[in-house]
C-alpha cells in the first residue's frame, strides 16, 4: 500500500517538469535559451485560480468532460507498477481495464468537443477518435503477448516476472519501449502525428478540441497531457527495471528513463515535419506490425513455434 | 486569322506605352463598349498577354473604362477605354464569360458603378466601399457558394487569423478531410487608400499613403508610386535614386522570401527551418533599420529626393551581413530539402498546372512557379534591370515546393545582383529641386515587380494637374483566386502551406 502511494507520487511529480523538460530541450535545439522546466506547472497553477466560460450552446457535457478525463488518467496511474512492487490497484486482467479507463476519458473529451458545435472541434474530434481506435490493438497485443510469456495478467505480475527468462527478454522489453513511445506521442496528440504548438485549427487534433475551454478546465486538459506522459514513461521505465532489485536502484532508473524520454520527445519534434494527416492512419498502423513481431518473438521463447 | 484581322481593323483602337510612360489621357482610343470587350479578349488570348489593370472612374453622367494590356514579349503596354453611361439599366456582355482574368476586375466595377452585366458568373461584392451603389451588399450577409449534401460539411475559417495578421474569410465546403471548394471572402480591411490618395494633397501625404498600402511590401508600393509621380511630372531621377530603389526592393525580396520559408516550415511543424530562417531574415531587416531607420523601409523612398543616401559605410555593412547570410542559408535550405517528411508535405500539395494560371490572370512568383514566365523585371524593366538582363526563374510543377524553389533561386539571384551593385555606388547627380506639378489631363502607368509579383499603380489627372483618379492593383488581387483553386482535392490540414506558399496580402487586396 505505502509502495502504491510511493509509485502514485513518483508519477505526479514527474508529470510536473515533464513538460517542462519537452519544451526545454526544443528551445535549445532552436538556438534558443526557452523557458525554466517548471513553466508550464506555472501556467497551470494560473489557470487553476481562474474560472471557466461556458458557451450559452453547450451543454452539462461540456462542464463535466474535463474532470472526467482528468480523473481517468489519475485512476489509470493508481494502475501502474513500478518493478514488482504493486501499483494501488492491481489484479487479474487490469491492463484491460486501464485501456478502457483512458477510453472513457477519451470518449467524453470527444463528445465535450462535439457538444461545442464548433465545426473545427468535429474535425478534430473526429481525427483523435481515430487515431486513438487505431492504436489501440497495438497496445492489446503488446500486453497480450507479455501475459502469455510470463503467465501473469496483471501489470505487476507481468513485469515482476518479465525479465527471469532470457536475455531475449530485453530485447523484446525494447521493442516493447519504441511502440509505447510511438503510443504515448499518439495518445498525446504530439508529432510526427499532430503539432502541439500550431496556431492554425485546421491542422489541429488534440487542440482544435479544447479551444472553448478555459481557466479550470483547460487547466486541467493541460495537466492531463502531461500525466499522461509520466504514466506511459512509467510504463517504459518498467521493462528496464530488474525484478527484486532495492528502491535507491529503482527510483533513479524511473526518472532518469521518464527525462530521457522526455528529451526523446523533444528531439523528435525539433527534426521532422509533421505528417500529413492521410498518412497517419498508415503510420498508426505500423505499431501493430511491429507489436506483431513481439507476439513472434515471445512464441519464439515459449517454443511454441520452430 | 481571325485575330490577324482584328488586329489591322484596329490599329488605331488602342496606345502602345512604355512603362512609367505619361500620355494625355484623349491620347486613349475610345471605343465603342463591344469593340473594346473583343479588343481586349483578342489581346489576352495570346500566351505572352496579360491584363495588368482594368478600371473605371466616373467623369460626368458616364463611367470611363480603361483596360491595360501588357505584352511581356514586346515589352508594350496596350491601352484602350470606353465609356458607359452612368445608371445604365440594360445590362451589358461581360469579359469574365470569355476570359476567366477579368473576374475580379468585373466584380469590382459592378461593386462600384451598379454597371449590370448579364453573363457574369460570380458578381459578388469585393470590398464593401462606403459609397457603393447598393448598401443592401453587407459583409455580414456575403452570399457564400453552398453545395447540398448529407455527406459533405461546411468549416468556416476567420476572419479573425488563427495568427491574427490580417482579416479574411474562408469558408471550406469538405467531403471528410477532403477539400471540394473554398471560397474567399474578403473587404475586412477596406481603408479607402485609393481615395486617400486623391483627398491628400501633400505630396509627403501620398507618399506615406503608398508605404500603407501593404506593410510587408513598401518598396514595391512606394518605387511603384514615385515612378508614378516622378513620370507625370517629367521629372528624371539621377542614377543614385535609381540604384537605392532598385536595391531596396531586392533586399525586401530577399527579406520576405526568407520569412516565407520560415513561416512554411513553422506550418509543417518543422521547427529547425522555422527558427534558422527565421534568424536569418532579422539581419536583412536589420540592414534596413541601419540605413533607413524603418525595418520595413519606411521613409526610405521619396519623391525626386532620399533622406537616406546609401554611403559606402552601409555598402560594407551589407556585404558583411550578406556573407553571414549565404552559407547559412544555403546549409539550412539544404538540410531542408533533404528531410523526407518535409518533402513529403511539400511535393504535390496545393497544385496549379500552367494552364490554371494562365486562366485566372496568375502574376509574379506564384505564376513563375506554374511555368508561366511573368516578371516585369525582364519583361518591362525598370529601375537597374536594363542593365542586368534578368533571367526570370521558372518552375513547372505548381505545387507548394516549386514556390519554395522559387523563393530559394530568386534569394540566390538577388545576392547576385545585390553584390554586383555594391562594386559601384554611383554618386549624386542632382541637387533636390522644388517639384513642378503634373501635366494636366493625362495618364501614367507604372510597373513594379515586388517580391509578390506585379504591383500596378495608374494614375490620371484632371485640368489643374491634380489626381482625378488614383488607381493601385496589388499582385493579390490577382493571386487569391488562385489559392482557392490549389486547395481543392487536397486535405484541409494542408491549406495552411498551400495558403504561406503564396503568402498574399489582404490589405493589399482591400486597399
Amino acid at each position: 500500500m505505502t509502495m502504491g502511494i510511493l509509485i502514485f507520487l513518483l508519477i505526479l511529480m514527474v508529470s510536473c517538469f515533464f513538460g517542462g523538460i519537452v519544451i526545454r530541450t526544443k528551445s535549445v535545439f532552436a538556438g534558443r535559451k526557452g523557458p525554466g522546466i517548471f513553466q508550464p506547472l506555472k501556467d497551470e497553477w494560473r489557470l487553476f485560480r481562474k474560472g471557466s466560460i461556458y458557451s450559452n450552446t453547450s451543454s452539462f457535457i461540456f462542464q463535466i468532460a474535463p474532470t472526467i478525463y482528468f480523473v481517468s488518467i489519475l485512476l489509470a496511474i493508481t494502475m501502474i507498477p513500478l518493478g514488482n512492487h504493486a501499483g494501488l490497484i492491481s489484479f487479474k486482467g487490469d491492463f484491460v481495464f486501464f485501456a478502457y479507463l483512458l477510453t472513457i476519458g477519451k470518449f467524453f473529451n470527444i463528445i465535450s468537443a462535439l457538444d461545442t458545435g464548433n465545426s473545427l472541434e468535429g474535425m478534430g474530434a473526429s481525427r483523435e477518435a481515430l487515431y486513438s481506435m487505431l492504436a489501440e490493438p497495438a497496445f492489446f497485443i503488446l500486453m497480450a503477448s507479455f501475459a502469455l510469456l510470463t503467465g501473469h495478467t496483471s501489470f505487476q505480475g507481468i513485469f515482476g516476472s518479465l525479465h527471469f527468462y532470457t536475455y531475449i527478454s530485453y530485447a523484446v522489453g525494447f521493442l516493447a519501449a519504441f511502440v509505447f513511445v510511438i503510443i504515448a506521442l499518439i495518445e498525446n496528440s504530439r508529432m510526427p502525428v499532430d503539432d502541439p504548438k500550431t496556431h492554425l485549427e485546421l491542422t489541429m487534433v488534440h487542440e482544435v478540441m479544447i479551444l472553448d475551454n478555459s481557466g479550470f478546465d483547460l487547466g486541467l486538459l493541460l495537466h492531463a497531457s502531461n500525466l499522461k506522459f509520466a504514466m506511459y514513461g512509467a510504463i517504459i521505465s518498467n521493462f528496464f527495471l530488474t525484478p527484486g532489485s532495492e528502491l535507491y536502484y529503482t527510483i533513479p532508473i524511473f526518472i532518469l528513463t521518464q527525462v530521457l524520454f522526455a528529451v526523446l520527445v523533444g528531439f523528435i519534434e525539433s527534426f521532422m515535419a509533421r505528417f500529413r494527416m492521410n498518412h497517419n492512419p498508415q503510420y498508426i498502423f505500423t505499431l501493430t506490425s511491429v507489436t506483431l513481431l513481439i507476439f513472434l518473438g515471445v512464441m519464439l521463447m515459449l517454443g511454441r513455434i520452430v | 486569322m481571325w485575330l490577324f484581322r482584328i488586329y489591322q481593323n484596329n490599329m488605331e483602337n488602342f496606345i502602345t506605352l512604355k512603362n512609367n510612360q505619361t500620355i494625355p489621357l484623349q491620347d486613349i482610343p475610345v471605343l465603342a463598349y463591344p469593340e473594346f470587350l473583343e479588343l481586349n479578349i483578342s489581346f489576352v488570348k495570346e500566351d505572352a498577354n496579360h491584363c495588368v489593370n482594368y478600371y473605371g472612374f466616373p467623369v460626368l453622367d458616364t463611367i470611363k473604362l480603361i483596360c491595360c494590356i501588357a505584352d511581356d514579349v514586346k515589352q508594350k503596354i496596350y491601352v484602350s477605354s470606353s465609356v458607359i453611361k452612368k445608371d445604365r439599366q440594360e445590362p451589358i456582355t461581360s469579359f469574365t464569360a470569355r476570359k476567366l482574368c477579368f473576374h475580379l476586375f468585373e466584380r469590382e466595377l459592378h461593386e462600384n458603378f451598379a454597371i449590370p452585366y448579364y453573363d457574369h458568373p460570380w458578381l459578388k461584392p469585393v470590398r464593401y466601399p462606403i459609397d457603393r451603389p447598393n448598401q443592401e451588399n453587407t459583409i455580414a450577409n456575403y452570399p457564400f457558394y453552398q453545395i447540398h449534401s448529407e455527406e459533405l460539411h461546411e468549416v468556416g475559417v476567420g476572419p479573425i487569423h488563427a495568427g491574427i495578421i490580417e482579416p479574411g474569410h474562408f469558408r471550406f465546403i469538405c467531403n471528410g478531410e477532403q477539400i471540394l471548394h473554398l471560397e474567399i471572402q474578403l473587404g475586412y480591411q477596406h481603408r479607402g487608400i485609393e481615395n486617400l490618395f486623391i483627398s491628400s494633397k501633400k505630396i509627403l501625404q501620398r507618399n506615406i499613403l503608398a508605404e500603407s498600402i501593404a506593410g510587408d511590401n513598401v518598396v514595391g508600393h512606394t518605387t511603384a508610386f514615385v515612378q508614378l509621380w516622378e513620370s507625370l511630372i517629367g521629372f528624371r531621377p539621377d542614377n543614385k535614386l535609381v540604384y537605392e530603389r532598385t536595391l531596396a526592393l531586392e533586399l525586401e525580396r530577399l527579406a520576405m522570401h526568407t520569412g516565407d520559408l520560415s513561416a512554411v516550415c513553422t506550418d509543417i511543424a518543422y521547427q529547425l527551418g522555422g527558427a534558422v530562417f527565421g534568424r536569418l531574415r532579422t539581419p536583412i531587416i536589420n540592414f534596413m533599420q541601419h540605413w533607413c531607420g524603418n525595418r520595413l523601409s519606411k521613409g526610405l523612398i521619396r519623391v525626386g529626393e532620399s533622406n537616406f543616401p546609401f554611403t559606402m559605410a552601409l555598402a560594407n555593412e551589407l556585404t558583411q551581413v550578406l556573407d553571414a547570410y549565404e552559407p547559412d542559408f544555403m546549409e539550412m535550405y539544404k538540410e531542408m530539402k533533404s528531410l523526407p517528411t518535409v518533402l513529403a508535405r511539400l511535393e504535390k500539395t496545393g497544385v496549379i498546372t500552367q494552364k490554371q494560371a494562365h486562366r485566372v490572370g496568375l502574376v509574379g512568383m506564384a505564376a513563375r512557379a506554374s511555368g508561366l514566365s511573368r516578371d516585369l523585371r525582364s519583361s518591362h524593366p525598370f529601375g537597374l534591370y536594363p542593365g542586368v538582363l534578368h533571367e526570370p526563374v521558372i518552375k513547372n510543377h505548381g505545387d507548394v515546393s516549386s514556390r519554395i524553389q522559387i523563393r530559394k533561386e530568386e534569394i540566390i539571384q538577388s545576392i547576385i545582383y545585390i553584390r554586383e551593385w555594391l562594386k559601384n555606388i554611383p554618386e549624386q547627380e542632382k541637387q533636390p529641386t522644388v517639384l513642378p506639378m503634373p501635366t494636366a489631363n493625362t495618364f501614367t502607368i507604372s510597373l513594379v515587380e515586388g517580391w509578390r509579383g506585379e504591383i500596378c499603380h495608374c494614375a490620371v489627372t484632371d485640368l489643374n494637374g491634380d489626381i482625378l483618379h488614383y488607381k493601385i492593383k496589388d499582385p493579390s488581387f490577382h493571386n487569391w483566386l488562385a489559392i482557392a483553386l490549389s486547395v481543392r482535392n487536397n486535405e484541409i490540414s494542408d491549406f495552411p502551406i498551400c495558403n504561406k506558399s503564396f503568402n498574399l496580402s489582404y490589405s493589399g487586396h482591400d486597399l
